[in-house]
């Protein structure tokens, strides 16, 4: 079966094997090409006094430098467009790693000689690079978010227990194998062809016009793969892009911009280091009465996503709990650090960490088992079901989905077998967690929920198809092939998938959030079904039937018993009728609604469930750890494609278990970022991978609201189901307070401040 | 100093000028050859995505200087298919998903190929985790390259038993 449901291989799969499949570095060099270097601010934060591009200029093959001034339009890289971000620092540096300026060169080693050459003249200010520091002044990025339900001054004070604590988790560099990259070619009259490695064509597209001070209508923006994104390519790509199209805009020249690894690492944005402080009131049982808590983002220097993130975050807070009387505040901080970005989960797996975090607490306060208290502030059941913000989450599936996990993982037997190992080894300590997510799908900003596609059926009955998604390896465009065939009837290898345009879907939203299927799978969808009513019609005519009688299958097309010819030969009809097989398709997520201001509403369209277990060894003498099994239930609704949605839940968990234990930003007093390559930051490797390693998408659990063919989004929610290897970690070392990401020292302190 | 080298990359002699003493292989590939199925992650030997084999052995080009290679020979990606027909490490990675975004794929399957080649691959998935850690995916693929490589000595393997039989 090709169509909705089939466990299909992505559509690149053959040519990723023979290294055909072309990323925008490996397209041939036209002639004329100009290679682009960037000059990076040497200190945290400081006054620019003087950038002398002449050292630069003096060297051989080194063509034009540019700066914050050059910019025909506005030096200005925000997606809003009001904010204060520069594509060029301009008076002022903010974060070591800011990009100065753009030498560009006949060669790739030229241009970086160029750079290196620069010395920007900088008179140094004292940065703010703690977080804490950040809380306690009041460096605030953009207004505080408040989170509020029930009287919690009343729920704290009748509650017989209270606790409180504070922990903090870790950013987390995106690295992308295929570093920020984009090709900005002239055209005639002022066009620019701009190809990006970006999963936001359209934001790329307005940027590069505000950049220029032209139309948006003149630039064109192209991107038909990304080795991999996750989120680092929906803001960050824009500003590698516009510095390609000025410098291509001012030679007339194609310029190339490829950061190397190190730069990428210096001057993009990663995901939100986030800190916590939290008091709560409980009983004896563990049901929680009240809850007030702080979550405070670092932002970095400037804006970007993070009034995003921080909304996410805070209304990630609760997860899958209820608690009747909670205020919660959320901050974005500002410091003198990259400015922190979109990163799979946006905000989501920060947010979801507090409950855990808290339940540990209760568990240790009242003797119970973390499991326990879990179970009695699961939301539905006895306990409310509505999130503080007003949408109902489905108690029943969250209990569902976690007991399948704790199932699959044979948890009592297992936590039974790891007490007897922990007896018997007096150096490793085994450790037991689990986890629950419920995840909202839906981009926050409500506007930002719709999508495009554009198909056409050619006269041989072949099928171009365009939307305004992009693929990043999670398997989107099969997806939305998928969805088309089976509109069509089709086998999808009749689909032709194409590269992703502004100039064939315009003004699009970013591929993000996890919504790529579930939005331009209906536009697509939208599309098709208009063209394919219209061939209806023409069949209907040639065979003088009613049109609903009509019917699409297996490349076929075919009316009572014998009636039948080709989709191919109907297309042909069809032209010879004058009629249009081209379309386009345009979908909206129904049904949201958000009160920024009483932070109220229905912000999503559906909640994505999902649940797991991570067993964990871990060495008392050196805080070494592995993972040793992990048991994942994602609910999936009904599966578009199980081979690519287990595939995102397996990769997603891998990169999450990265974000929680191994992988580690750290930032020099002076601000400077020393972990600049994977030799110094350590992203999950094939060793790093559980041996018992075990994915199921939930059965038989369509989606309840109105989504693709009842498919559910799964790019983002699985990555939080390494949570379960963060109470795993504790479990096996008796912590109660953990901060991420857990290295071998942070377990070692853990351990040796009288864990177990 | 006008050097030159020669090498036999996927079967064909090359005869090169090196201009700069420098260049890597990895740029030599892609900047000279054409050959851009090798691919440039991290340019520090740490990533594996530009792992080619170099006289049987894995390498990582970007740290291999050309001029030191005078002579050698070199397999790529674009060179492992006999025609039209896939190697049996390529197919294993079609079949098990050893792969999403592809950018560390051709990296991947040239360490199995050469995993396979040193007689290192085995039937231990153990094994294969660590003879391939050298290799970084971060889509997270790794379960299914495990399984790919796995499957592959064990096609490669069945190939051999028929024909001694």
């Amino acid at each position: 079966m090709d169509g909705m449901g089939a466990a299909l291989r992505q559509d690149s799969a053959l040519r990723h094997a023979t290294g055909e499949a072309g990323f925008i570095d490996d397209l041939p060099e036209v002639p004329g090409l100009l290679h682009g270097a960037l000059v990076l601010s040497p200190v945290a934060h400081g006054r620019i006094e003087a950038l002398d591009p002449a050292p630069a200029l003096a060297l051989p093959g080194v063509v034009a430098v540019f700066g914050p001034g050059d910019a025909p339009g506005r030096n200005d890289i925000s997606a809003s467009g009001a904010a204060q971000e520069p594509l060029f620092a301009e008076h002022l540096v903010e974060h070591w790693g800011q990009a100065m300026a753009l030498v560009v060169a006949t060669d790739r080693d030229a241009a970086l000689a160029g750079a290196a050459a620069i010395t920007p003249v900088i008179h140094a200010l004292p940065p703010v690079l703690e977080l804490a520091e950040a809380v306690a002044a009041r460096s605030l990025l953009m207004p505080p978010q408040v989170l509020a339900r029930g009287d919690v001054v009343a729920g704290m004070a009748q509650a017989p227990l209270t606790a409180s604590g504070s922990f903090r988790c870790g950013g987390q560099e995106h690295f992308y194998l295929e570093g920020q990259i984009a090709i900005a070619t002239p055209g005639e009259d002022g066009d620019l062809l701009v190809l990006s490695s970006t999963q936001h064509p359209t934001e790329v597209q307005h940027i590069i016009a505000r950049v220029l001070g032209c139309a948006q209508n003149r630039i064109t923006v192209q991107c038909r793969r990304m080795g991999g994104a996750f989120g680092g390519k929906e803001s960050n790509a824009s500003w590698v892009a516009a510095a390609a199209a000025l410098a291509a805009h001012a030679t007339g020249r194609p310029v190339k911009l490829r950061l190397t690894r190190k730069a990428d690492m210096a001057a993009t944005g990663k995901r939100h280091p986030f800190l916590f402080r939290w008091t709560a009131g409980f009983d004896a049982t563990g049901r929680i009465a009240a809850l007030e808590a702080l979550l405070a983002a670092d932002g970095g220097h400037s804006l970007d996503m993070t009034p995003g993130v921080v909304f996410r975050a805070i209304t990630h807070a609760l997860n899958a709990y209820d608690v009747p009387a909670l205020r919660i505040e959320a901050l974005g901080c500002k410091t003198n650090t990259v400015s922190n970005t979109a990163f799979r989960g946006f905000g989501g797996p920060q947010g979801v960490l507090l409950m855990e975090e808290i339940f540990r607490s209760i568990a240790a306060a009242t003797g119970l088992d973390v499991e326990t208290v879990r179970a009695k502030n699961m939301a539905g059941g006895e306990n409310g079901d509505e999130t503080p913000y007003g949408q109902a989450l489905d108690g029943k599936l969250i209990r569902r989905v976690h007991a399948e996990a704790l199932a699959a993982s044979g948890w009592v037997e297992r936590r039974a077998a790891i007490a007897a190992f922990n007896a018997e080894h007096p150096t490793l300590r085994k450790g037991l967690g689990s986890f629950a997510l419920a995840f909202g799908i839906s981009f926050g900003v409500m506007h930002m929920n719709q999508a495009g596609a554009l198909v056409h059926v050619y006269e041989d009955g072949s099928i171009r198809l365009n939307h305004g998604g992009t693929e990043m390896g999670q398997g989107l465009f099969i997806k939305v092939a998928q969805v088309v065939a089976s509109a069509f009837g089709v086998p999808v290898e009749r689909i032709r998938i194409t590269a992703t345009s502004t100039g064939e879907v315009p003004n699009t939203s970013p591929t993000a959030a996890s919504t790529g299927s579930d939005l331009n799978g209906w536009a697509a969808h939208l599309a098709a079904s208009a063209i394919r009513e219209r061939m209806a019609g023409v069949a209907a005519e040639i065979w003088a039937v009613e049109a609903g009688e009509i019917g699409f299958e297996d490349g076929m097309v075919r009316a009572g018993g014998n009636r039948q010819m080709s989709f191919g030969e109907l297309a042909h009809a069809c032209i010879r009728r004058r009629v249009s097989l081209s379309a386009t398709g345009f979908y909206k997520t129904p049904d949201i609604h958000w009160d920024p201001v009483a932070m109220r509403g229905k912000p999503f369209f559906y909640f994505s469930y999902g649940a797991s277990v991570a067993e964990v060894v871990v060495d008392r003498l050196t805080g070494e750890h592995r993972c040793l099994g992990a048991w994942l239930v994602q609910d999936c609704g009904r599966s578009l494609n199980p081979a690519v949605d287990r595939g995102q839940i397996e990769g997603a968990f891998i990169q999450g278990m990265g974000w929680m234990t191994s992988e580690e930003l750290y930032w020099d007093r002076t601000g400077r970022l020393r972990s600049l390559g994977p030799s110094t930051y350590k992203i999950p490797g094939s060793r790093d991978v559980p041996p018992v390693f075990v994915t199921r998408i939930l059965e038989g659990s369509p989606a309840r609201a109105e989504t693709i063919f009842r498919s559910k989004a799964v790019g983002e929610p699985p990555l939080m189901l390494a949570t379960a290897v963060w109470n795993a970690l504790c479990d096996a070392t008796g912590a109660v307070s953990l901060d991420l990401p857990a290295s071998p020292e942070r377990l070692l302190a853990a351990i040796r401040a009288g864990g177990r | 100093m006008n050097l030159s080298i020669t090498l036999t990359v996927n079967g064909r002699e090359r005869m090169l000028a090196l201009p700069d003493p420098r260049v890597t292989l990895l740029d030599l590939l892609r900047d000279r050859l054409d050959l851009t199925g090798t691919k440039k992650g991290c340019d520090r030997g740490h990533c594996g995505a530009c792992t080619i084999l170099v006289d049987g052995r894995r390498t990582n080009s970007c740290l291999a200087l050309a001029i030191s290679h005078d002579g050698a020979d070199i397999l790529t990606i674009e060179g492992v298919a006999h025609g039209d027909t896939l190697d049996p490490v390529q197919a294993a990675f079609i079949a098990h998903d050893g792969f999403q975004c592809g950018y560390c794929t051709p990296g991947q399957i040239m360490s199995a190929i050469g995993l396979i080649r040193e007689g290192q691959a085995g039937t231990d998935p153990e094994r294969v985790r660590e003879g391939m850690s050298g290799n970084l995916c971060r889509c997270g693929a790794y379960a299914g390259i495990t399984e790919a490589v796995l499957e592959a000595q064990r096609a490669l393997d069945a190939a051999e038993q028929e024909q001694a039989a």
